[in-house]
C-alpha cells in the first residue's frame, strides 16, 4: 500500500484557528466525555428506577416498564437521535420548541444528544438492574419481609445494595458503550471526537492520520475507564460471592 | 398538530422500500453471513493453543470492540480502496461504491461480536466431546465441523439472532457515508420535501415493527430450545 504518512499534520494549525489539530481532537474528546457522562447520569437514574419497577409484583407497573424498554430498544440509535433533534422540538409547545431550536451551537446538538443517549442507555441499564435483582436468592426478600420491613424498605436496604454491587461489571461495559455511542451525535452536528476526526480529514486531506489519532485516543480512554472500574469493582465486590462470568450478550 | 403531511410517505413508498429497505436487508444478510463465518474462525483462533494466533485474533476483536462503529465505518470507507488496489496490484486506490464498502465494514465489525458469542458457545461444550472426537480418529477440523460447532451454534442461536437484530438496526449508520439505505432514502425525501417530522417518525415506526417482531420470534425460539435441552 502506498500512502505517504505525514504525522506532523497533528501539530499544524486547524483552519478554525483554535490551535493545533491535536488540540482540536482533544477538545473533541472533552465533548465526547461531557456527552457520555451526562447521558450516563440520566441512564443510571431512569435505568435503576425502571429496572426495579419491573421486578415488583404490580402487574401494570411491570407492563409499563416492559413497554418503555421495548420502545427504546427496537429503534436504531441514529433514528432516535433524529427524533430528539428534528421531531421533538416540533411537537412541543411552540415557544419551548423555538427556544430549543434557537439555542446557540453546540448546545442545540448537545442537549438532544444527551437526552437521546441517556434514555437509549437507560433501557440497557434497566435490563442489567432487573437481571441483578432476579439473580438474588428469593430468601433475601422473604427474610426482609419476615424481619418486619416493608416492601420498599426491603428493596432499599436488602435487595438494591446487593444487586448494584453484583451488576457493576456489566455496567462498566455499558459505560464504555455510552462513550462509543456518543459518536452517533455527530449526525446531528455535535463535534465530538469522531466528528472532529472526520472534519480534520476534510480540512487537511490526511485521512489515516486523523482516524489513527482518534482511534488511539479512544483506546487510551477505554484503558483508563477499565483500570478505574476494575479498582472500584474490587472494592465493592460482595464478599463470599464467586464472581460469575455473565451469559454472553449481544451488543454493539 | 396542524400542517403535517403524511401523504409524503405514500408518495415515496416505492423509493423507500424498493431502494432503501432492499439495501438495508441485503446489507444485513450479507454482513450476518460473512460476520458469522469470519467470527467463528476468529473464535477458533482465540481458543487456539498456538499463542500468536490466539493473540492476533484477540487483538483484532478487542480493537473492533473498543472503537465506535461510526469511526470503523469511516476507516473502512477510506481504507477499502487502498486494500483493493493492493489486492489487485493497482497503483491508484480503486473506486468502491458505498454498498460494498458498507458490506465489508459490517462483516469485519460484526465478526468481532459474533466471535465472542461463538467463543462462549464453543466453551459451553464439555471437553469430553472433543476427546471422543479425537478418540474416534477425527482430526481437529473434523471434530470442530461435525461435533463442536453444530452444538455451539445451536446453543447460541438465540444470541446470534439477537445480535443480527442489532446489526439490522446498526446498518442505519451508513447514513454517515451518504448511502441510500432505508434511513438514507427517508432522509433524502425528508430534506427534499421538507417533511422531516413525518419521515423520521415513519422510519422509527418501521424499524420498531421489524425489530420487535423479530425479537418476539427469537424469544419464542429460546423457549422452545430451552424445553428441548
Amino acid at each position: 500500500m502506498n500512502y505517504n504518512w505525514h504525522w506532523k499534520v497533528l501539530l499544524e494549525t486547524e483552519p478554525g484557528g483554535s490551535g493545533t489539530y491535536l488540540h482540536y481532537l482533544i477538545v473533541g474528546l472533552g465533548w465526547t466525555l461531557a456527552t457520555a457522562l451526562a447521558a450516563w447520569v440520566i441512564a443510571l437514574a431512569i435505568g435503576a428506577l425502571v429496572g426495579t419497577l419491573r421486578t415488583t409484583p404490580l402487574k401494570w407497573v411491570v407492563r409499563l416498564g416492559n413497554l418503555y424498554v421495548e420502545i427504546f430498544r427496537n429503534v436504531p440509535l441514529i433514528v432516535q437521535m433524529f427524533l430528539w433533534f428534528f421531531v421533538v422540538p416540533e411537537l412541543l409547545p411552540k415557544g419551548l420548541g423555538d427556544w430549543i431550536k434557537q439555542m446557540p451551537p453546540p448546545w442545540s446538538s448537545y442537549l438532544p444528544a444527551v437526552l437521546c443517549l441517556g434514555i437509549f442507555t437507560s433501557v440497557r441499564v434497566a435490563e442489567q438492574v432487573k437481571a441483578g435483582i432476579m439473580s438474588l436468592p428469593r430468601g433475601q426478600r422473604m427474610a426482609g419481609i419476615a424481619m418486619g420491613l416493608t416492601e420498599t424498605q426491603t428493596y432499599r436496604t436488602v435487595i438494591l445494595p446487593q444487586a448494584f454491587r453484583i451488576i457493576l461489571p456489566p455496567l462498566t461495559s455499558e459505560f464504555m458503550n455510552v462513550i462509543k455511542n456518543s459518536s452517533v451525535a455527530l449526525t446531528i452536528g455535535l463535534l465530538e471526537l469522531t466528528g472532529r476526526a472526520r472534519a480534520m480529514q476534510e480540512f487537511s486531506f490526511r485521512v489515516f492520520e486523523a482516524f489513527t489519532a482518534a482511534t488511539v485516543i479512544y483506546l487510551l480512554t477505554n484503558l483508563i475507564v477499565v483500570v478505574l472500574m476494575r479498582a472500584l469493582e474490587k472494592k465493592v465486590r460482595v464478599p463470599g460471592l464467586i464472581a460469575v462470568a455473565g451469559a454472553p450478550q449481544a451488543g454493539h | 398538530m396542524s400542517g403535517f403531511d403524511f401523504d409524503v410517505i405514500q408518495r415515496s413508498w416505492g423509493y423507500l422500500f424498493r431502494e432503501g429497505m432492499t439495501f438495508t436487508l441485503t446489507l444485513t444478510a450479507l454482513a450476518m453471513t460473512g460476520g458469522i463465518v469470519f467470527g467463528t474462525l476468529l473464535a477458533m483462533m482465540r481458543l487456539s493453543s498456538i499463542k500468536p494466533v490466539a493473540m492476533l485474533a484477540g487483538g483484532y476483536v478487542n480493537l473492533m470492540r473498543s472503537i465506535p462503529l461510526v469511526l470503523v465505518i469511516f476507516w473502512f470507507f477510506f481504507l477499502v480502496p487502498y486494500i483493493g488496489a493492493w489486492v489487485i496490484g493497482a497503483k491508484e486506490p480503486i473506486k468502491v461504491g458505498a454498498f460494498w464498502s458498507a458490506a465489508i465494514t459490517f462483516t469485519m465489525f460484526e465478526a468481532a461480536y459474533y466471535c465472542e458469542i461463538m467463543r462462549a458457545g464453543i466453551q459451553s461444550i464439555p471437553r469430553g466431546q472433543v476427546w471422543s472426537g479425537y478418540a474416534l480418529g477425527l482430526d481437529y477440523w473434523q471434530t470442530m465441523a461435525r461435533i463442536v460447532l453444530p452444538q455451539a451454534f445451536r446453543n447460541m442461536l438465540p444470541v446470534l439472532l439477537t445480535q443480527t437484530i442489532i446489526l439490522f438496526q446498526d446498518t442505519s449508520l451508513v447514513y454517515v457515508i451518504s448511502a441510500t439505505d432505508f434511513l438514507g432514502a427517508a432522509a433524502k425525501v425528508a430534506n427534499r420535501d421538507y417533511r422531516l417530522v413525518e419521515m423520521y417518525s415513519f422510519v422509527a415506526v418501521v424499524y420498531f415493527v421489524v425489530s420487535y417482531g423479530l425479537s418476539t420470534l427469537v424469544r419464542r425460539l429460546q423457549e422452545r430450545i430451552a424445553i428441548v435441552k
